[in-house]
């Protein structure tokens, strides 16, 4: 092993923020190794979305650090393009570029950011496409698409960059129900494969069979963190008992 | 004194109507390409940028256009620059439409959601690549209608480039009521010129703002 696998992949070092008087991220640190499943639960405004938007850069931070795969977390343009090729992001709202074609949404970036040729975006396209088992949606686009569809060409267009890490922002919860699995399905299959994945989640289930660790986040902190399994049976505080027990 | 005919009237405002028509495609496309590059300085989010274009456009849309061409024509002057009427006029107009049009533009683009420029910073595009891949394949459907639309107001707008003696259907107009004293006539025939280069337009915008109602 070299020396950079033996670190975390992801190092989250005592990290603050505030949008005004409001303090929404109070001083946060977490270890991600390579192929973890990190599942970050909690109420809305505990912070879990904002921490997770801070790993890739679209929210900025007030103090403390982070670092991917050894390109720390920084305003600066160079080390954030350089992040962001490590770090992929599927959205709540999906967010495909609804005037390109589902091939032509994964393909995007490798034409743009890493100049893939035609046969070679084709080829990215496909295989991705394939993997989320959209095969023969290459040429719908969006509109045509379910919504669960929709999100797995959000997933299949964030693989694309082949990324180390792969961010999921509340990614089932603008879903139908009965779109819920068919997503979730493909996060786990991605799991087995050893992609590290951290994930904002409602979905407990999920959290408890997928995730291999649990972070509970309470008013801004990580206020508990551990095994999903042992979490779910035992939780070690009244607020996480709380929260499982009013999610059901 | 000449004897002018309808016809002769009608003819020689015809021909001066193709300098407004050459002065509008001028004030439109290079106000156009003007537009896009201050566009791209306004939503950069580089604020001494964005602050620079705030001003021009506050300059442009704050001032009469008839100011902005005497001080271009007159006031340049005093500095050593001769400009021609035909450059005075021009350039003035390019100036004034890349004001307006910039706006129209910024509206379009900033009209895409927010989710757009996220999901393709998180894919590693920068600010120009989101642009030219993201936003302005979207911003460009909205920007359609208005745009045509605004393409109106810079055909009359040239109207006013006969004061400083740019010979184009107005000035046309002016010179031929001079020599005939049909000013009913002839300004009549003016504003239908006018009409018959305006009108398509505007119906064109809104057929195109019909369209985009129903597209995709």
């Amino acid at each position: 092993m070299s020396p950079a696998e033996t670190r975390p992949l992801v190092e989250i070092k005592d990290i603050r923020k505030s949008f005004g008087p409001l303090e929404v991220l109070k001083g946060i640190s977490m270890d991600v190794a390579q192929g973890d499943v990190v599942a970050i639960i909690g109420r809305s405004g505990s912070g879990k979305s904002t921490l997770l938007r801070t790993i890739n850069g679209l929210e900025t931070f007030d103090s403390g650090s982070i670092s991917v795969d050894g390109t720390p977390v920084t305003g600066g343009e160079k080390e954030l393009k350089a992040l962001r090729r490590k770090v992929g992001m599927v959205f709540q709202q999906f967010n495909l570029f609804p005037h390109l074609t589902a091939a032509e949404n994964v393909a995007l970036a490798p034409k743009v950011v890493l100049g893939a040729g035609a046969k070679e975006q084709a080829e990215t396209a496909r295989e991705m496409l394939e993997k989320v088992g959209l095969g023969d949606k290459l040429g719908n686009y969006p509109s045509q698409l379910s919504g669960g569809q929709q999100q797995r060409v959000a997933i299949a267009r964030a693989l694309a960059m082949h990324p180390k890490v792969l961010l999921c922002d509340e990614i089932t919860s603008a879903l139908d129900p009965e779109l819920v699995n068919e997503v979730l399905r493909v996060v786990e299959t991605l799991a087995k494969d050893g992609m590290t994945l951290i994930l904002v989640t409602h979905e407990m289930r999920f959290a408890r069979d997928v995730g291999s660790k649990l972070v509970f986040m309470h008013h801004g902190k990580v206020h508990e963190e551990g095994d999903p399994k042992t979490l779910f049976a035992k939780p070690g505080t009244p607020e996480l008992a709380q929260f499982v027990g009013s999610i059901g | 004194m000449a004897d002018f005919s309808f016809w002769v009237i009608f003819s020689n405002l015809l021909l001066a109507a193709r300098w407004t028509v050459l002065l509008s495609l001028i004030a439109f496309i290079s106000g156009g390409l003007v537009g896009v590059v201050l566009l791209f300085l306004r939503t950069s989010g580089v604020k001494a940028l964005a602050w620079f274009v705030r001003i021009y456009v506050e300059v442009f849309q704050g001032t009469p256009l008839l100011m902005q061409l005497f001080l271009l024509f007159f006031g340049v002057a005093l500095f050593g620059i001769e400009l021609s009427p035909w450059a005075a006029a021009a350039l003035a107009l390019t100036l004034w439409t890349s004001a307006f049009l910039v706006e129209i533009w910024r509206g379009c683009v900033e009209s895409v959601p927010k989710g757009q420029w996220e999901a393709s910073s998180s894919l590693a595009l920068n600010y120009v690549e989101q642009m030219r891949y993201v936003i302005l394949p979207q911003a460009l459907r909205i920007a359609v209608a208005p745009t045509v639309g605004f393409s109106v107001q810079v055909i009359k707008g040239t109207a006013l480039a006969s004061i400083i003696g740019f010979v184009e259907v107005t000035k046309a107009g002016t010179m031929l009521n001079n020599a005939t004293f049909r000013p009913f006539l002839v300004y009549s025939l003016v504003a239908l010129i006018y009409f018959a280069l305006c009108f398509p337009l505007s119906m064109l915008a809104k057929k195109l703002e019909g369209r985009l109602n129903v597209a995709r």
